[in-house]
């Protein structure tokens, strides 16, 4: 060991080491290191879920029409559910950050307290993710699909939205399902839905009370609706299939792009929450364990929670560009 | 370092007299500015659609100021930012807002250029 310089006796000079001019510990800046990696990378995702609704600026869906339900109620809430989220998220941040504090103080029942409520939050919000996936997913009124991919929905002449099971006639028919058991190349189909487009072209005409909108934004922002004879021929002329809910082909909303997104960008931000909670459960036995009491300090809440009140600042944009704007 | 908290918010407007306190402070500013984006969203007064700004509605503007300013509240207070010293802050905060800012201003902007082109195009896209 004598050959190397062990001492260059500038110790707590500038240059000698063992200054840290941001005063905090290697930790905790690795946590802001990956805390701006992954916002750009969240902010990428937003960006181009940007240009793409900058693409389809005149027809893009409108956010408060596809949310609008809150569970155990029946009626058209909309913003109501995600707002409660958000709170939710807000609400166990407030309960990291407690915990944080009591850690600085050294008081670990408190923060076992704090990180149980956190868990908590954390948890409920993932559920309600799920909730709101599920929902999306199943679908509301349908719709039919054109063409060219666009979407035309249903409504009466006061511009209520009108489902397809209270248009569709019954025409007796014979299609079945196509299964891979009855082709040469073990193709199968999905699933039929439960109306033809014959059904529901049938059923339009003979209710005249029933209108179709497009997804075409007027200049006041809402859904383009057509003319009884122009919906007539729109839908004998053009409509092809039936869509109900979304996935990641078609959506019953608009265009499928806005599923894409959602999907993917709220599960991304999801699977964060996810992660975080687990990495909060590990926290809350650590602490449980007497770890950091052991240790002298609660540094480790410290950076968990670091982390966790980023998933909460990545919700509030993603909050404000896909139910607000 | 990490024990002392600064004890303002509002640049000195509201002073408090514990972190704890501070924080039960920021939460209710946050569900305050929630509540309003929340019932903007609902409502959507009428002249706040009309107007715009840039080619953006104001009511948009306004979403987007204040989710600015939300996150800046749980940045600071929350993740302790204002806490730390001006080099960090500085590191983590305009590395993010210099790339966000060009990277979405690059990407609207094309993003406009191709509904133009959908638009004024000779094909028809809606058939």
């Amino acid at each position: 060991m004598d050959a190397t310089v062990q001492h260059t006796g500038e110790e707590g000079a500038t240059w000698g080491g063992g200054n840290q001019p941001l005063k905090a510990s290697y930790g905790k800046l690795m946590m802001w290191f990956f805390i701006v990696s992954d916002a750009l990378t969240f902010s990428g995702f937003l960006a181009a879920y940007g240009f793409s609704r900058f693409k389809f600026i005149d027809s893009w869906p409108i956010a408060d029409e596809v949310f609008t339900h809150v569970p155990f109620f029946h009626g058209n809430y909309p913003m109501i559910y995600v707002a409660f989220m958000t709170f939710i998220l807000i609400m166990s941040s407030v309960t990291m950050v407690l915990a944080v504090d009591a850690g600085h103080h050294m008081k670990q029942k408190k923060v076992i307290w704090y990180m149980f409520l956190t868990i908590i939050g954390g948890a409920i919000f993932v559920g309600s993710q799920a909730w709101e996936w599920a929902t999306f997913i199943q679908g509301d009124y349908g719709a039919v699909e054109t063409k060219g991919g666009k979407i035309l929905q249903f409504v009466d002449t006061d511009g209520n939205r009108v489902a397809l099971r209270d248009i569709a006639t019954t025409i007796e028919g014979d299609r079945v399902t196509h299964e891979s058991k009855n082709g040469i190349w073990y193709d199968d189909e999905k699933e039929l839905s439960e109306f033809t487009i014959q059904e529901i072209q049938a059923g339009f005409a003979a209710s005249p009370n029933v209108l179709i909108r497009t997804q075409t934004l007027t200049e006041r922002g809402e859904k383009t609706v057509l003319s009884r004879e122009e919906s007539l021929k729109r839908l004998n002329k053009d409509a092809v299939a039936i869509v109900e809910g979304a996935n990641l082909r078609h959506n019953e909303y608009g265009t499928p792009l806005f599923a894409d997104f959602f999907f993917f960008i709220t599960g991304f931000h999801g699977f964060h929450v996810f992660s975080g909670v687990m990495i909060n459960v590990i926290i809350f036995f650590n602490v449980i364990l007497g770890t950091y009491e052991r240790r002298g300090h609660y540094e480790m809440v410290e950076k968990v929670g670091l982390y966790w009140h980023f998933v909460d600042l990545v919700w509030v944009f993603v909050f404000t560009f896909f139910y607000l704007v | 370092m990490a024990h002392e908290h600064k004890l303002e918010i509002f640049r000195g407007l509201l002073k408090f007299k514990s972190n704890v306190s501070k924080i039960w402070g920021v939460l209710i500013v946050l569900s305050i500015v929630t509540a309003i984006e929340v019932v903007l969203g609902i409502y959507k007064p009428e002249f706040l659609i009309e107007g715009t700004l840039l080619r953006m509605k104001y009511l948009n503007w306004i979403f987007i100021i204040l989710t600015i300013f939300k996150a800046y509240y749980i940045t600071w207070d929350f993740m302790h930012m204002r806490d730390e010293v001006k080099g960090l802050r500085r590191a983590v905060v305009w590395t993010a807002v210099f790339l966000i800012c060009y990277l979405v201003f690059i990407l609207l902007t094309e993003g406009d250029y191709i509904f133009d082109v959908y638009d004024t195009g000779f094909q028809s896209w809606d058939f």
